[in-house]
């Protein structure tokens, strides 16, 4: 592998390829017609969302779903107002940034040693971290949620004078899941670069942080960028820790407030349509904008080389 | 080694470099030391006792396996969450992988707008599956739910125990079949083309050089994605919670162990027990995937 190939651009054009000899049989209409039959398929759900979100709620009910029209952009902003998303997109920057840039950063610095270092325990190393990546974290809830609770921190920490119903309490929480992953996907990352881009470096004396900032970080940019968009798109999608840690409603973050456009007795579906849409929206330009990255992102971790 | 002077290779490390590397190492260690093996061990420890979750932590007692006794035989919801966690597994395994699997080796095979398809598919991986349960609502809700809308009927999908496992699965599948087909795609796009050609020259069947030639060296993929879909079904929980808490036919084990910290009643030797289960269960799967990814090194 050559320094400035980009593995990461490699897979994800990789899925896009033709296989080489392509369809053999001679029905090659079929293929085409069932995978677009699957897609519309998947879609649909998706679909039917978006398309209910612009819908007015006394419309439908008159008419019933399966019927056309009806269409407004009120529910937009009534579920904005309903659900208080302004504050809740604030409480999901304030977790997912930090808890994204400081998982990444002590991602790297866990695989730099693990890669560039042939250590006896490293193995057992990354088995640590990536093993704790896999455990269900309703297993370790009740020590993690006493323990957040018996841990006093100062009030400009959290208002709530405890690790429990504060953002510091979850960052580290989604960093201490995420970071196993991370590093195992970087470490094999940084063990494909050449051994030899640190002789000279250590010949001229620089020191292992010179390498690391110098030298690896810079390389490892794809992977990083993958990653990012990974782990972005699984911290803003995080429900059962800021469920469970944050007991304050108006802390919680986008997914974990979606529930106040529930009524207590009667829910309004085009509302919790629009409200699902503005919910989706972040994460949906994402995917959109980044795929490629999202995608490598994701296979790197399942597959080698 | 300390006999050495001179250039001793790239692994030399000054004073300032050790202690750069052990603070690389030792931060992230203890953060997941803390939050996730310390209450791993935890859940463990506590299982055995009676803690009220109230009283000083001085005022605990041993009870040896009492918990796990009454778990099993005066504790109503715990064999039916086993039971749910079984076929909502069962669903994954039969159902969700092998049709992601399909879907991989259908869009592998090469076909003009492999990316929309493709993009298709994979489209609800970047959803929660807390967004998930509120997006299916619209499908399943029993007033204004587009299945009772076509069809007349006045089943709550999400409410009647009899269904509504099954409700929560369709949507769950609709997510981990997504997944399966990325993950898969990715491990076939990596099979050598030359293994396909060599087994075409000999005169196999598409179906035949699928089984007999690429499924099995696709091994360590195809482990993987056992084990991701084992690890996910015991971890299911947003989904669920998001439909009722877990209540009502709907009992998971994930949810029994939140139901117990984090409702009215908190029953902490109890729920560690129950954390204590999953953590059993989970810890086989880790093991197996823990092989399969370090294999190499």
């Amino acid at each position: 592998m050559s320094v400035t190939a980009d593995p990461v651009q490699e897979r994800s054009e990789a899925l896009l390829k033709p296989r080489e000899g392509g369809p053999q049989s001679g029905r090659r209409w079929l293929l085409p017609v069932m995978l677009t039959l699957i897609s519309l398929i998947w879609l649909f759900p998706l679909l039917l969302a978006l398309v209910n979100s612009f819908r007015d709620y006394a419309f439908t009910a008159k008419n019933g779903y399966v019927s056309w029209g009806g269409f407004t952009f009120d529910n937009y902003t009534n579920a904005w107002q309903q659900a208080d998303f302004g504050l809740h997109f604030m409480n999901s920057a304030i977790i997912t940034i930090p808890a994204v840039i400081l998982t990444l950063f002590l991602s790297c610095c866990v695989a730099f040693v693990v890669a560039r270092f042939s250590y006896r325990f490293n193995l057992a190393l990354l088995g640590f971290f990536l093993a704790a990546n896999l455990l269900p974290p309703q297993a370790l809830l009740i020590p993690v949620y006493r323990m957040f609770r018996a841990i006093e921190v100062p009030l400009w920490i959290s208002d709530s004078g405890t690790l429990l119903n504060s953002f510091v309490g979850l960052i580290l929480v989604n960093m201490a899941f995420q970071i196993g992953f991370c590093a195992f996907v970087l470490s094999n990352y940084m063990k494909a670069l050449p051994k030899e881009l640190y002789e000279s470096a250590v010949i001229d004396g620089a020191s292992v942080s010179r390498q690391f900032f110098q030298i690896t970080l810079p390389l490892c940019r794809p992977a990083l960028a993958a990653l990012a968009v990974l782990q972005t798109t699984w911290i803003y999608n995080e429900f059962f820790w800021a469920t469970v840690l944050l007991q304050q409603g108006d802390k919680f973050p986008v997914t974990s407030s979606l529930n106040n456009l529930r009524g207590q007795f009667f829910t309004d579906n085009n509302l919790v349509a629009a409200g699902s849409m503005i919910v989706a929206i972040p994460t949906l330009v994402i995917f959109f904008v980044l795929q490629r990255h999202f995608v490598a992102g994701l296979t790197l971790g399942a597959t080698k080389g | 080694m300390a006999s050495k002077r001179k250039y001793r290779g790239i692994d030399q490390l000054s004073t300032r470099d050790k202690v750069v590397v052990s603070f690389m190492v030792i931060v992230p260690t203890l953060i997941v030391l803390w939050l996730v093996w310390l209450p791993a061990i935890g859940s463990v420890l506590l299982s055995f006792t009676n803690w009220d979750g109230i009283g000083p932590l001085s005022g605990i007692k041993s009870v040896g396996l009492q918990n796990y006794r009454d778990i099993a035989t005066i504790y109503p919801p715990f064999w039916p969450a086993i039971q749910h966690n079984l076929i909502w597994l069962a669903v994954m395994f039969l159902v969700a992988t092998p049709l992601g699997m399909l879907f991989a080796v259908l869009v592998d095979r090469g076909v003009a707008g492999t990316r929309f398809y493709q993009t298709s598919i994979y489209l609800p991986v970047v959803l929660s599956l807390a967004l998930i349960g509120f997006i299916w609502q619209l499908i399943y809700s029993r007033d204004q739910g587009l299945i009772n809308a076509i069809t007349g009927g006045t089943t709550d999908w999400y409410g009647d125990p009899n269904v509504n496992l099954w409700a929560a699965l369709v949507a769950a599948s609709w997510r981990h079949a997504g997944y399966i087909m990325l993950l898969y795609l990715a491990g076939l796009k990596g099979v050598d083309p030359s293994l396909r050609e060599a087994a075409k020259i000999d005169g196999a069947s598409e179906s035949q050089t699928f089984f007999k030639v690429v499924f099995p060296v696709m091994r360590p993929i195809n482990i993987i994605v056992l084990v991701v879909t084992f690890i996910e079904s015991l971890r299911a929980f947003d989904l669920v919670w998001v439909i009722n808490k877990g209540r009502n036919g709907l009992e998971l084990i994930s949810t029994l162990v939140t139901q117990n910290v984090v409702g009215e009643a908190s029953r902490i030797g109890f729920g560690s027990a129950l954390a204590t289960i999953m953590l059993l269960i989970s810890s086989v799967l880790v093991f197996v995937y823990l092989r399969i990814a370090m294999k190499e090194d």
